[in-house]
């Protein structure tokens, strides 16, 4: 076990809070870095899916886990960004431009979905991102003059200053200098008063208010930035799949991205990026595993029970997800042979005020 | 020019009148407390103040600015910081986080530089943490630093809200029922630091308190309340002895020789 003696305040600060850390993560983004030369065609094309639901990950992280407000509305975020990224490259804007404007359209809309989220709360705040989400999908299909409705958007592979970025490695750079920067400047503004303004109203909105925190300021401002993420997330993903319709940002894509968030650990960055993989990498396993199984267990609704099961198993076993079950393990390999069953066993949080609500 | 008063402040819920016409004035660097049986108002006066109820009636003065009509969260950054009754900590933080978000209104950087961490948020930062460590110099805290506030005992946490309200650096500072919860040691602690913010610190302090000895100890001047009402203001033992307040707390028939004094234990 490592204890890290503080002298300065420097100390608490820092990304990395000691040697072990910078060697970690240094040899995984040197793995990531040297990956388009080892992994096969296939692979690469799973890691860039993971890369960008990371993305999406990280920003619906910021809203869920860290700010406490709850959207099952993400995937119109999604459409958002990726249809914002179609149209501007069919008229010719360049990606250097059009990506920024699809993040800052998610942005803008995000900040419009943050206004009810003032008022509402829980259940009533998912039922109106639900809404929202329902929204969108049928303004994309309707309009069709603008959208190409049910026909669909057809991507051309981005360039950058000349550079085409049409091939698989070329594309996984970009994706993955993306999810470095997206975790950068989450990691940072979750050190700074801004996330920790967000961090207490998700604890006790009524003493964020009493610490001085505008709540609607704040609220809004963490819609905006996750369906900033998301909308990047989304501009990436139109061009990873080269065609989109408005089939792909449904409800269920929602509730996928919720679950990248549930599945992780709500309240962990690492969560995020976890959840992201463990979404792509499961299908994966159950179509191996469907070659092994009787013809009438393998059918088309296996990948959807199993993942309720896990969804459900993860909710009653390990409410902090994965990111939780890693650290679990890793303490238990710190403190061995002093791992006690109950260390990580949350404390009912008694005595709440009732008469403020 | 007055330092914090109140005028003719009142609020009604339906038909109850929870507090009804209260009027007090508390001067630059003294202790005022608030005293009365149960729901006399006294948290709802603090609910007022704080701007989490709108007032139906009346006016919050404080340093000239009309209170009544700001959104809820200027009260703390013009210099009013409160604790609460049942203790309202960001349960999931560290101590340390806790305290900084007492620091909010002194925040100075944007929202770009914090995505970027310049080196004016890194050298903001650290000076939040030096103010920080003050608080937790003050209020011995140091050995709780790191640890996230889920898990400790009740009288900790009192402390540390107590801790957070001062990190914010506040020129008035709400207390509600600062010793319900604490054992007689603690609360002996909570008057020693109630003295040290008044006279180290130079906040003025407006409590709402249950514990006479405590309130008899600490306070210069106390305001007594019953159904939302003023009954008695002047130094502790004033209302303590005061014929209205004996009847508050004890009842009309009980205005009798043998059960005086009346307040001295804590209700």
């Amino acid at each position: 076990m490592r204890f890290v003696f503080k002298t300065n305040y420097d100390q608490d600060i820092r990304l990395f809070k000691h040697s072990g850390q910078v060697f970690w993560y240094g040899l995984l983004i040197a793995a990531l870095l040297v990956a388009p030369s080892l992994v096969d065609e296939y692979v690469m094309s799973q890691l860039h899916f993971i890369l960008i639901y990371s993305i999406v990950g990280l920003g619906l992280m910021l809203l869920v886990g860290f700010t406490g407000q709850i959207s099952l509305g993400h995937a119109a975020f999604l459409a958002i960004g990726a249809y914002t990224e179609a149209l501007l490259q069919a008229r010719g804007v360049p990606f250097v431009i059009s990506l920024p404007c699809a993040a800052l359209f998610s942005a803008m809309l995000g900040f419009i979905l943050g206004l009810p989220a003032l008022r509402l709360k829980g259940i009533y705040l998912a039922i109106a991102t639900l809404a929202f989400n329902v929204i969108v999908e049928e303004v994309i299909t309707r309009w069709e003059s603008l959208t190409g409705g049910n026909t669909g958007q057809h991507l051309k592979p981005i360039v950058i200053f000349g550079y085409s970025l049409a091939s698989d490695a070329a594309f996984y750079y970009l994706c993955l200098a993306l999810t470095i920067l997206s975790i950068l400047a989450m990691m940072n503004l979750l050190r700074s008063p801004t996330g920790r303004a967000f961090v207490a109203i998700r604890d006790s909105e009524i003493s964020a208010s009493c610490m001085g925190v505008n709540l609607a300021k704040y609220k809004t401002l963490s819609f905006a930035i996750s369906a900033a993420l998301t909308g990047i997330g989304g501009a990436l993903y139109a061009h990873k799949v080269t065609f989109i319709s408005p089939e792909q940002f449904t409800l269920l894509q929602s509730i996928e991205l919720v679950t990248i968030v549930i599945l992780g650990g709500v309240g962990s960055l690492h969560g995020a990026v976890l959840g992201a993989a463990f979404l792509i990498v499961l299908p994966q396993l159950i179509s191996i595993a469907k070659d092994y199984l009787p013809g009438n267990v393998a059918g088309s609704g296996l990948q959807a029970v199993v993942f309720g099961v896990v969804l459900i198993g993860f909710i009653v076993f390990e409410p902090l997800g994965l990111y939780g079950r890693w650290l679990k393990v890793r303490t238990w390999f710190e403190l061995f042979p002093f791992y006690r069953k109950g260390m990580f066993r949350r404390q009912k949080s008694y005595m709440k005020s009732e008469r403020l609500r | 020019m007055s330092f914090f008063r109140v005028e003719k402040l009142g609020i009604r819920f339906g038909g109850v009148v929870a507090v009804d016409d209260v009027s007090f004035e508390v001067k630059r660097g003294e202790v005022y407390t608030i005293i009365g049986p149960n729901g006399a108002g006294k948290t709802t006066i603090f609910n007022l103040i704080g701007l989490i109820y709108p007032a139906s009636s009346g006016r919050i003065v404080f340093e000239d600015q009309d209170l009544t009509g700001l959104a809820q969260h200027r009260v703390a950054e013009l210099g009013i910081a409160r604790t609460f009754q049942n203790i309202e900590l960001f349960e999931h933080a560290t101590v340390l986080q806790n305290l900084l978000i007492g620091r909010h209104r002194h925040r100075s950087t944007s929202l770009w530089e914090e995505m970027l961490f310049t080196g004016s948020v890194r050298r903001a930062e650290i000076a939040q943490r030096e103010a920080v460590e003050k608080v937790i110099d003050l209020l011995d805290l140091a050995h709780y630093r790191d640890s996230r506030v889920a898990g400790l005992p009740y009288g900790v946490r009192k402390v540390i809200e107590l801790g957070r309200a001062l990190a914010s650096e506040p020129r008035l500072l709400l207390l509600d029922e600062p010793s319900s919860g604490l054992n007689p040691e603690e609360t002996d602690e909570m008057a020693f630091w109630i003295e040290d913010i008044k006279k180290g610190l130079g906040v003025t302090v407006l409590m709402v308190e249950h514990d006479m000895n405590l309130v008899s100890r600490v306070s210069d001047r106390v305001l007594a309340l019953s159904e939302g009402r003023v009954i008695a203001e002047g130094t502790p033992a004033e209302v303590q002895s005061h014929p209205a307040v004996i009847e508050a707390y004890l009842g009309g028939a009980a205005v009798s020789p043998p059960l005086s004094p009346p307040l001295s234990a804590s209700s």
